[in-house]
């Protein structure tokens, strides 16, 4: 398959602002440091046409930046991304997203809808601006996206707070595909929903995708919904992708010590077993992106780490199953 | 078995709002024995933590506990006055929230508020409370404790804050810690090292645990004994493995099938139509009545009671014993 979205040697940093605990301490005299956060550090990776990505990876990874690089929304700081050749975001000096075929949804519906618009205006706003739909077909229009969501017709007519999390989240997607975007880009949707509303949403991402031959980057913490929904999976840690490879295998034969001990942190239920729920804890914690280690970044937890480790960043090496590590895991 | 550390009894917790009464907990009966994992699941809105609140006396107007009884240990802990409810807590009985900030104050260092938990329940002397402190940073896995002790909670990772307010509600040694959802905002990492000791902690102190989730993994890779709660309501109870291997409730069924791990990839996960009902106008039989497939008129207008016994569903129409 022809990759669609190439991001070529991103990276993100940001000088973040302080915290308010800093602050209070900064106000009781603590000394403040001024820092950079390596968020995405050289990230290359594709996106296929028609596939869906999984990102992994624990909080503070950069799972989200990579995903708002990618959809037009960070200009990164160095590297570019495109889609079909084409750069998303424009290199004028104040950098502005180029292209409406990448839509993003993210994971808390109720920040991102506006309170005072009515569903079906927040729906028709953008497809209106960019001139895919005319003001007098904008309601049916938006009605018809509320209906492949899974919305009731009148729903167009209501405010957001009458809806619930995952009928927010319906309306989000809605909103987004009202775009008719080639990509969608998936920053957790489904991790503020409640267990039951989860599945529910994670199944109207199948059958859109179906019927729309949607790409998608699908972004979560959670390992088992991106299992169940992505072909290829990429595995971020510290601002870098340590290995990627289509999900089965990938779930079934981690290459990187760090998807290895990931996969076996998450509980599992295993109702054949006597001991019911298996996991194994990784040991310590993802190292502050504001000092990363050098060499690979996971040498500090690694339960393999050799002096290479320390000294030597290793670099993504492999075609469909690519992993970034100096002794990788037998295939 | 012994006389039961807690018992929990018909407890009923309601809120008055300006729509009406709300019975954020209604009828919720459990016994949880010294050194025993009990897991509370269910999603958002069932009232885990109204019934961990209920316990600890800490549920003030609009709300009130409404009836029932709560013995600790043979004392009855409904009706005591605050003072006496202050005595209680972190003392015999401590809480862990999922956001630690709950418990931690920004502005004094970790020592200075471990030294204020404890003299809150006896003064102690510093080298005395150090040495506590220490001795229970130690425990949760914080590395080089007694530096730490002049730190601030902003200069802990999240994980490590958690691990703090973990320890604080260890220093005065409660026989119950009530943990609510204290893993759901880390990660899986995080949370894996967490539950490795707060396991432990339980085996080699005999510290009795309620932990609230709303992940039957999570719950059920620390608990022994699960509850799960629906609008309320208790609807099922069992050992672990008996609930996971055979849930006699068509909704605790539905949760486990909905799950991504029990499914093809790619292909539709079983889900539970609808979402959850609104406290304020429950319909009148089972609440889960119409989200489930095997209602019937008796399911719309009568509500079902808990069976009794340690294996407990609250259903008319109770799936079978055996692996479904
Ligand atoms: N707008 C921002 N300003 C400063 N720092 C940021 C900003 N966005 C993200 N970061 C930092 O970049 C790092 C990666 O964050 P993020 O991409 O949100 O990770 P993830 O989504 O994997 O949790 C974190 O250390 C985060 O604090
Ligand atoms: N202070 C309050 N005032 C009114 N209603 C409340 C209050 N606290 C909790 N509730 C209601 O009680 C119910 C149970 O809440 P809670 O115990 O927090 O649920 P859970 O912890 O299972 O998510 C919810 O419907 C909630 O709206
Ligand atoms: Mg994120
Ligand atoms: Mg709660």
């Amino acid at each position: 398959m022809t990759p669609l979205i190439v991001v070529d040697r991103v990276s993100k940093r940001f000088r973040p602002s302080l915290s308010l605990g800093e602050k209070i301490a900064a106000g009781l005299g603590s000394p403040v440091e001024t820092r950079t956060v390596h968020a995405v550090d050289h990230v290359s990776l594709v996106i296929r046409k028609g596939e869906v990505l999984g990102l992994v990876g624990e909080s503070g990874c950069g799972k989200s930046t990579l995903g708002r690089v990618i959809a037009g929304i960070h200009p990164p700081s160095e590297g570019a991304a495109r889609i079909d050749g084409e750069p998303i975001m424009s290199d004028a000096r104040t950098p502005v997203k180029a292209t409406t075929r990448i839509q993003m949804i993210f994971q808390d519906p109720f920040a991102s809808l506006d309170p005072r618009i009515r569903i079906g205006e927040t729906i028709a706003e953008g497809p209106i601006a960019h001139g895919l739909v005319s003001k007098g077909k904008a309601a049916a229009y938006a009605g018809e996206w509320l209906r492949r969501v899974g919305m009731p017709a009148d729903a167009a007519g209501r405010f957001p707070h009458q809806f619930s999390g995952g009928q927010r989240q319906r309306i989000a997607i809605a909103r987004a595909l009202a775009m008719q975007p080639d990509v969608l880009i998936c920053d957790e949707p489904v991790a503020s929903l409640d267990v039951s509303i989860q599945a529910q949403i994670v199944n109207l991402f199948l059958q859109l995708r179906r019927e729309l031959g949607l790409t998608m980057l699908f972004i979560s913490h959670d390992l088992g919904v991106v299992r169940h929904i992505s072909d290829r999976i990429a595995v971020m840690y510290l601002g870098r992708i340590v290995e990627t490879g289509p999900s089965a295998e990938v779930y079934a034969r981690p290459r990187h010590p760090y998807t290895r001990a990931l996969l076996d942190s998450v509980p599992k239920l295993v109702t054949g077993a006597d001991e019911m729920v298996t996991f194994k804890p990784i040991m310590g914690e993802l190292p502050s992106p504001l000092s990363p280690p050098p060499g690979c970044h996971f040498h500090l937890r690694c339960p393999k780490v050799q002096p290479l480790c320390k000294a030597e960043a290793p670099t993504l090496v492999g075609e469909a199953r690519a992993v970034a590590c100096h002794f990788p895991l037998p295939d | 078995m012994s006389a039961p550390l807690l018992s929990v009894r018909d407890l009923r917790t309601e809120f008055a709002t300006k729509a009406g009464p709300i019975k954020a907990v209604d009828g919720v009966c459990f016994d949880l024995q010294a050194g025993e994992i009990l897991g509370l699941v269910g999603e958002s809105g069932s009232g885990k933590t109204v019934t961990g609140f209920s316990i600890l006396g800490l549920i003030d107007p609009p709300g009130r506990i409404a009836g029932g009884s709560v013995r600790l240990e043979g004392r009855e802990l409904v009706g005591l006055t605050n003072a006496a409810l202050r005595d209680v807590r972190g003392k015999q009985i401590a809480m862990v929230f999922q956001d630690p900030s709950a418990t931690l104050n920004p502005v004094l260092s970790i020592g200075a508020q471990m030294k204020l938990a404890l003299d809150a329940h006896g003064r102690s002397s510093a080298t005395v409370a150090r040495e506590r402190s220490v001795e229970v940073l130690t425990r949760v896995g914080i590395p080089d404790p007694a530096k730490r002790l002049d730190a601030y909670p902003h200069q802990f990772s999240g994980g490590m804050r958690q691990r703090v307010a973990i320890a604080i509600a260890l220093l005065n040694r409660p026989k119950l810690i009530i943990c609510d959802e204290p893993t759901t905002a880390l990660d899986v990492s995080i949370q894996a090292q967490i539950l490795t000791e707060m396991k432990a902690l339980a085996r080699d102190m005999g510290t009795a645990m309620i932990w609230i989730s709303h992940d039957l993994a999570t719950v059920s890779s620390i608990a022994s004994r699960i509850l799960v709660m629906y609008a309320g309501r208790i609807i099922e109870e069992g050992g672990v493995a008996e609930v996971l291997r055979a849930p006699r409730h068509p909704y605790t069924r539905g949760l486990l099938e909905s799950l991504p791990a029990n499914a093809t990839p790619g292909q539709d996960l079983m889900q539970i139509p609808g979402s959850t009902p609104s406290l304020l106008n429950l319909p009148p039989g089972c609440p889960f009545a119409p989200r489930c497939s095997y209602a019937d008129d008796l399911c719309r207008t009568e509500p079902p009671r808990l069976t009794s016994g340690s294996r407990a569903v609250r259903c008319h129409h109770p799936l079978a014993m055996e692996a479904a």
